[in-house]
């Protein structure tokens, strides 16, 4: 032992690596997610869906005409149906974020690379906010111009983004999903399987709200609380057939279910053995 | 330089390691030997920060290492489990981790070269062979050119050529003052590249010391003799203390008496002797018998 000690080398060896921050994190994540195929692939079926499924419900069937009954806002939340769909092949991106990682063993490398673990948790929310953010607005506009267009070469009623609530529709069907993506991250992280992260991301934005929209009235007094009804109010979702809650009480309920999952995700990621 | 203090890490019932305290220094290549089970993965997850110990402490470089402002200046590993993403090219798989320590490209392609892994930088990571697996988490290990390498079975699915690309780097990571800390199950390799050892067996420090030392410990006193009448040479040499062993052939194993003692008494009784070596134990055999004692010594004391 003390023969060792006395043949120590110095100097410090020299090296590339510099100190961790969060937009280096932020770009290591950038660098992953843009490499995958799953993010091609899910953000490929997520722009046919929206835009696709909203051109063809605008493309037959009889007209859409503005009434009393059917607002404009309510026509175009019926071309955005897409968004029902988009939002699970959207949730397997978010999911896959950390279960994809838990998966695979790449965990290991990134937490021990990033030790304070946290930044791994922001950065991945902030390059899937950043890339489902735009890319489903732009979706949601594309959805509005080709459906109001095809409506209005059929006969139906003119409908433009000023009318009541058609702005807060479009733009909130990309606010919603967003959200919704960062609850899939949450419940990724939360769960650490894919398996069960998708299960339970089902469940909640497809299964249940179906279920419960199915079951009498006297016993879903909750049913405007769940995330994808309270959330729906935001841009119309169709299958939210009581709307207890006005749209951005509805949006902020949703968003409050995303900082709680988020919040134990942050819990979960610091405290527990990788 | 790895100090670990009194470290505890249970998972469940099970205490994988128990008041475990080493240290490793820098600028030379320490092995981590121990039994399957010993421990061994757990303590260097513990050192990564992955693990979360029951008690005790674990400094890398005389810092905590989930403290550290550059982790990969700091600390470089690979561990006995894929730890990279099988959707990802080698390429990607090593730049999204020098992103976070803000290394360039530049570096990535140099680890990809240094590791063998130039023909295949854009194949993606799920269609390597364990070898070429290896060899990338080795270059992930290496990106940040850390000041301490852990290494968790380096060796394990490489080729000839793999192993000894292996062997170098050690030694010349350890030449450059960096601290090196390696696990394998291979002996013989460990033989070649390690001078200081760290030995566990169920989840204890079985003992820490240079590889020469260890050896020497666990050969102590044993001689090879060859003569043609083994029977009376073992006759001859009976006394307290001596245990002479044979194996069948003219060999005979003797320990408690040293070379001059037995070439002596044999010369004495008129017994013609064609051999006589100290035994020098390989470092595979003084482990053997060192793990076997820990396990039965441990065996013991908890009934």
């Amino acid at each position: 032992m003390t023969a060792v000690m006395g043949t120590r080398l110095a100097p410090v060896p020299v090296t590339v690596a510099g100190p961790v921050t969060q937009v280096r994190v932020v770009r290591a994540e950038w660098t992953k997610l843009r490499a995958l195929r799953s993010t091609w692939w899910c953000g490929l079926a997520a722009v046919v869906l929206i835009v696709g499924l909203g051109a063809a419900i605008a493309g037959s069937g009889t007209a859409y005409h503005v009434s009393a009954a059917d607002s404009a806002a309510k026509g175009i939340s019926a071309a955005l149906l897409g968004v029902l769909f988009a939002q699970l092949v959207l949730g397997v991106i978010g999911v896959l974020a950390f279960s994809g990682e838990y998966g695979t063993g790449m965990i290991r490398a990134t937490l021990a690379a990033v030790p304070a673990r946290l930044p791994v948790l922001w950065a991945k929310l902030i390059v899937l906010a950043g890339l489902v953010l735009p890319v489903t607005l732009l979706c949601a506009v594309a959805d509005f111009f080709i459906a109001t267009a095809l409506e209005s070469a059929r006969g139906g009623s003119v409908i433009s983004l000023t009318d009541p609530g058609v702005l807060r529709t479009v733009a909130g069907s990309s606010l919603y999903l967003t959200v919704v993506v960062v609850i899939a991250l949450a419940l990724g992280a939360l769960l650490r399987r894919t398996a069960a992260g998708l299960s339970v991301f089902a469940a909640v934005f497809f299964v249940i709200p179906i279920v419960v929209g199915a079951l009498p009235h006297t016993i879903t007094g909750f049913a405007p609380y769940l995330p994808s009804n309270a959330g729906g109010t935001l841009w119309g979702n169709p299958l939210t057939t009581t709307q207890a809650l006005s749209p951005w009480t509805g949006f902020a309920v949703l968003c409050g279910y995303a900082v709680v999952l988020t919040g134990l995700a942050a819990w979960r990621l610091r405290r527990r053995d990788a | 330089m790895i100090e670990v203090e009194g470290l505890t890490k249970r998972y469940g019932d099970k205490t994988a390691v128990d008041g475990l305290s080493f240290v490793v220094e820098p600028g030379v290549v320490t092995g981590f030997l121990g039994p399957n089970g010993a421990g061994k993965s757990t303590t260097m997850r513990v050192i990564a920060g992955l693990d979360r110990p029951d008690s005790g402490t674990v400094r890398v470089n005389g810092k905590h290492y989930p403290y550290a402002a550059a982790p990969m200046a700091e600390l470089g590993i690979l561990l006995d489990a894929r730890s990279v993403h099988p959707g990802l090219s080698a390429r990607n798989n090593l730049l999204a981790l020098a992103r976070t320590a803000g290394i360039g490209r530049r570096r990535v392609d140099e680890v990809i070269e240094l590791a063998g892994l130039g023909e295949v930088t854009g194949t993606r990571a799920g269609g390597f062979s364990l070898g070429m697996g290896q060899r990338l988490g080795v270059a992930a290990a290496l990106l940040g050119q850390p000041q301490t390498v852990v290494l968790d079975e380096p060796v394990n699915g490489l080729d000839p050529d793999g192993v000894r690309w292996i062997r170098l780097l050690l030694k010349s990571l350890a030449a450059e003052g960096r601290t090196v800390f390696v696990s394998s199950h291979l002996m013989s390799e460990m033989a070649q590249t390690a001078t200081q050892l760290v030995v566990l067996g169920r989840g204890r420090l079985i003992t820490e010391s240079s590889v020469q030392d260890f050896v020497d410990q666990a050969a102590a006193g044993a001689v090879l003799v060859r003569t043609p009448d083994t029977a009376r040479l073992g006759q001859v040499l009976a006394a307290p203390g001596v245990t002479v062993t044979s194996d069948g052939t003219d060999l005979l194993r003797v320990s408690g008496a040293t070379a001059e003692q037995i070439g002596t008494a044999a010369w004495r009784a008129h017994l013609p002797v064609y051999e006589l070596t100290p035994a020098h134990a390989s470092l595979e055999e003084a482990f053997m018998q060192v793990t076997q004692d820990s396990v039965e010594y441990h065996a013991g004391a908890t009934r």
